[in-house]
């Protein structure tokens, strides 16, 4: 019996507040807040800000708290949430080299201006299962160091720009609006800095495994890591009645910058290229990911030849939302009724014309 | 829907706002015009597909976000809103997005296809003919008719602007030396007024003549691919066919056994695991507005037949 | 028609001046002209990395050269230079007046539909919808080209190297185009199964009076099918003129070279 389907607006209710009563769970067990979702789940947190593409570590919390957990229920959330928000105008590019560096490394070099600051990182944990942990974290705070890490650390790329060893950034054109992948449909081929939209809403999965793929020869582009650093930067802001940018708050990002080998072109000698890689919060692995994904999907500008996935502009951009992806999934749930329909009087059709001709080649052989 | 946070667009344009806190039909004024700007492009081209800045809505994504958002740039307060989904009107789906602008548009529903202005559908036509003072909204996946062909929309874009449409008709070849007849039962491709090739939705192909010619403006709606395209009143829709092997509809050897019907899209309802089944009306108004007008059909199963006693899902 | 334009020559059907093509620092071809008459067989040989394929691309609409013309005689316009016409107007051509038979038949066919679709995509694509005629055009053609008429529904993997290159040849005939580019239409089959194929393209050739540039590093394919003869070598012509005198008493060190090579064949 289809009734399930046909339930209508009573069976929805029903479902919503069994949902709810699957989020809470145990009543015995206390209440999750915001604020320990904020502190405690902050990696979590910084994904669904920078796949959500919207920074509000309290709204983010909120939605993993309201997603039970789901990170991509907690982007659309998010997402959903933006979209409806008013435009005041664009902020100045944010300056990295500026930034209240908390993490600095890079590969390059053994040692640079500025220092490895290795910061936070799981690197060097041995992956254990910390039972201690289990039982409560009562950890000391970690000591505090006399003076803060020195301001204002040159980039990698800046060091090799001095020799001209890499490629110069284009500064994108100050007059003309940003392209804003959230109001416009994109358009193939896509400009890098609607690439780079889309790569930084990204599935962290589907970014992770294209940037794989490169590596294991898939659009392989010889990548290094340049840098990788994490802080907070200042967001600025220029209203239109002062005409100047002023501060209106501070952002954690992490970015990277892989740097990869080129072997140069008619125009151009060979020299080092640059993948980016840019996320809200701590998100390394994605920013080190889209980094190399950037750096493959800018095959074209070198005239290099485009064979791999990770190369292909328009699968690349075209699946790596996971908010899209999501919903057409599971949009298969909704009822097909009327085409399965469609399908069984086509079958039913063909078989039976199918078996004619079966019979009458039957009947052929018997005469 | 669970209560929504405060945010700044709230404090504005407080007159278009309903009681739900958000704008008349969910959508901010802005974003309507550029919707409406986008549907004006549709009607003035039929059948090509115009991108638009696809909006991410409370839906998911593949559920009829696109409808959802052309229903919402066309819908005013003095409309009255149908929504189906399977033909049905009391489908989850269907009583989701009538609660939808019930909430954010306070606007009148209604189940009866003649008495709607707009009826918003997903992957059926209304049997009962539709009028110039009707707008129909289809919820539409994939919009490109060329894409299980060439998936790259920049080849794509090519084809439709050059009318290089030969490749679709040899799918329809291989289907006749093959099977001896066109396979393809629905998402039926259609040429609309001798230029564009367009994909009518996922509507069976028992529908497609519906559309020719149609009194009413039909618009459609692709929220994830970010196209809008339209098919203005009575203009000419032809399915893609040969010269030699028409274009037909499915039949039944059955008919409703609600109303007795015979020439409506019939759904065939599994009754036991043996075989047995019924077929009634995909249509659920036009199947109770027979029924009402006293036609009667075989039966059927008993127990299927109190499907009119579920609730209809409309909250009015 | 006056007395003067009867004794005319015949204008070319296409004719190319001046075509350089770079590859960022690296020259593909340089500085190539010639023109084709109609019904002619132009031959253009080398050895790999010559840039007998790279003019190939440019001449045939598929690449843009970096310098120099490529005019192809329409129907009705007279000589139009290939990429200052429309694209829609160029694929047009492609699709009607021109073949391209590639050296690789997955290049050439739709490998995921039916040696009948392949044949009738075309006459589909400029508006043919009667499914009769379309099926019969097919049939007519994969005789012509001496296949096996039971296999019409087959898929292309199906087929042996040859038959996939018969089926391509049908495909770009059946809209009887004026002009078909072939690059090295036979390397890779069997040596019995290339000279029935370079007969089978001969026939049609003078039969149908179609003109054709063919690419090959195989002299052998060029002394039968060509009436005159390219030969490049680092990207320029070294030497052309009538493929028996070139062949007979070639001028050029390199064509001697050529020449002497393959006498063991």
């Amino acid at each position: 019996m289809y009734v399930a389907v046909k339930g209508g607006e009573k069976a929805i209710a029903n479902s919503q507040k069994l949902l709810a009563e699957e989020r809470r769970g145990n009543h015995k067990v206390p209440e999750l807040s915001l604020d320990q979702i904020r502190e405690q789940m902050s990696l979590a947190v910084d994904r669904v800000m920078t796949e959500g593409s919207l920074y509000d570590p309290e709204l983010a919390a909120l939605a993993i708290k309201q997603a039970r957990g789901d990170l991509q229920e907690a982007i659309f959330l998010l997402r959903a949430y933006r979209t409806t928000l008013p435009r005041f105008g664009d902020g100045e590019p944010i300056d990295t080299a500026e930034m209240a560096v908390r993490r600095r490394i890079s590969a390059t070099y053994k040692d640079l201006p500025g220092g490895q600051v290795l910061g936070p990182s799981f690197d060097y944990t041995h992956r254990l299962l910390d039972f201690a942990l289990a039982a409560g974290d009562n950890r000391p705070a970690a000591e505090i160091a006399e003076a803060p890490v020195e301001g204002g650390m040159p980039r990698v790329t800046e060091i090799l720009n001095y020799e001209g060893l890499i490629e110069t950034e284009q500064p994108g054109n100050d007059s003309e609006p940003v392209f804003d992948l959230t109001r416009n449909s994109p358009r193939y081929p896509a400009e890098r800095a609607a690439r780079l939209q889309n790569l930084a809403r990204g599935d962290e999965g589907f970014i992770l495994a294209l940037g794989y793929s490169t590596q294991r020869g898939y659009g392989n582009n010889h990548p290094f890591a340049g840098e990788i650093r994490m802080g907070e930067v200042a967001v600025e802001f220029s209203p239109e009645e002062l005409g100047f940018p002023i501060e209106i708050g501070e952002i954690t990002v992490t970015e990277c910058q892989m740097i990869n080998q080129f072997k140069g072109s008619a125009s151009q000698p060979p020299q080092f290229t640059q993948g980016y890689g840019l996320t809200f919060g701590h998100c390394e692995r994605k920013a080190m990911s889209m980094a190399l994904v950037d750096r493959a999907l800018r095959a074209r500008e070198f005239d290099e030849p485009i064979d791999a996935p990770a190369q292909d502009e328009e699968f690349v951009l075209a699946h790596s939302d996971n908010v899209e992806a999501s919903g057409f999934v599971q949009h298969l749930k909704l009822p097909h009724y009327v085409d399965f329909q469609a399908e069984l009087v086509t079958v039913r059709a063909l078989r039976k014309a199918f078996e004619e001709s079966v019979s009458d080649n039957v009947s052929d052989a018997a005469e | 829907m669970a209560d929504v946070i405060d945010h700044p667009s709230r404090t504005a344009a407080t007159d278009a706002r309903t009681t739900s806190g958000y704008n008349f039909a969910y959508l901010d004024e802005q974003t309507k015009r550029m919707i409406r700007r986008a549907i004006l492009k549709g009607v003035a081209v039929p059948g090509y597909q115009v991108p638009f800045g696809s909006r991410e809505m409370p839906l998911p994504y593949g559920w009829g976000t696109g409808g959802i958002q052309v229903t919402a740039a066309v819908i005013g307060p003095d409309d009255t809103l149908k929504v189906i989904d399977q033909g049905a009107d009391d489908t989850t789906n269907a009583v989701n997005i009538r609660s939808f602008f019930a909430k954010t548009a306070g606007v009148a529903t209604t189940d009866r296809t003649v008495e709607a202005t707009v009826i918003q559908t997903r992957h059926r036509i209304p049997e009962t003919p539709l009028s110039e003072n009707q707008i129909l909204v289809y919820q539409v996946p994939i919009p490109e008719p060329l894409r299980w062909l060439e998936p790259r929309e920049t080849e794509t874009r090519k084809m439709h602007a050059l009318e290089e449409y030969g490749a679709m008709h040899v799918s329809l070849y291989e289907d006749i030396a093959k099977y001896g007849r066109i396979t393809k039962s629905y998402n039926y491709p259609v040429r609309v007024n001798g230029r564009y090739v367009m994909s009518p939705s996922p509507i069976p192909k028992f529908d497609n003549p519906k559309m020719d010619r149609m009194a009413a403006l039909q618009l459609f709606g692709a929220g994830r691919e970010k196209r809008i395209y339209a098919v203005p009143p009575y203009t000419k829709v032809k399915s893609l066919d040969f010269e030699d092997h028409p274009f037909t509809i499915e039949s039944w050897e059955q008919s409703c056994s609600l109303c007795g019907a015979g020439d409506s899209y019939l759904d065939e309802v599994v009754t036991d695991d043996k075989g047995g089944k019924m077929y009634v009306c995909s249509d659920s108004d036009f199947c109770e507005q027979r029924r009402a007008a006293g036609h009667v059909g075989d039966g059927g199963d008993s127990a299927y037949a109190t499907r009119d006693k579920i609730p209809s899902g409309d909250e009015q | 028609m006056s007395a003067e334009t009867a004794f005319q020559r015949p204008s070319p059907l296409l004719q190319v001046r001046g075509l350089t093509h770079r590859y960022g620092p690296h020259i593909g071809c340089r500085d190539v002209a010639f023109d084709l008459y109609p019904g002619e067989v132009l031959g253009i040989v080398g050895e790999s990395g010559s840039g007998k394929t790279t003019l190939l691309k440019c001449v045939s609409g598929q690449m843009e050269p970096s310098e120099g013309s490529v005019e192809y005689q329409t129907r009705d316009a007279g000589l139009i230079d290939l990429f200052r016409m429309s694209e829609a107007r160029r694929r047009l051509l492609m699709r009607t007046d021109w073949g391209i038979v590639y050296q690789n038949p997955r290049d050439g066919l739709r490998m995921r539909v039916s040696a009948g679709a392949n044949v009738g995509e075309r006459l589909m694509a400029i508006g043919d919808r009667h499914y009769g005629h379309i099926r019969s055009e097919a049939v007519d053609w994969l005789e012509r080209v001496e296949m096996d008429i039971g296999r019409i529904d087959d898929m292309p993997h199906t087929f042996s190297g040859g038959m996939q290159q018969r089926l391509q040849i049908a495909r770009n005939l059946v809209t009887k185009p004026r002009l078909v580019f072939m690059d090295e239409p036979t390397s890779g089959l069997d040596v019995s199964v290339q000279a029935r194929l370079l007969d089978l393209i001969r026939g049609l050739v003078r039969t149908l009076g179609i003109a054709c540039v063919i690419v090959t590093h195989d002299l052998g394919v060029v002394r039968l099918l060509s009436h005159r003869l390219m030969v490049m070598k680092g990207g320029n012509v070294v030497e052309s003129g009538l493929t028996d005198q070139v062949l007979d008493d070639p001028q050029h060190p390199y064509t001697q070279l050529l020449v002497s090579s393959i006498l063991p064949v």
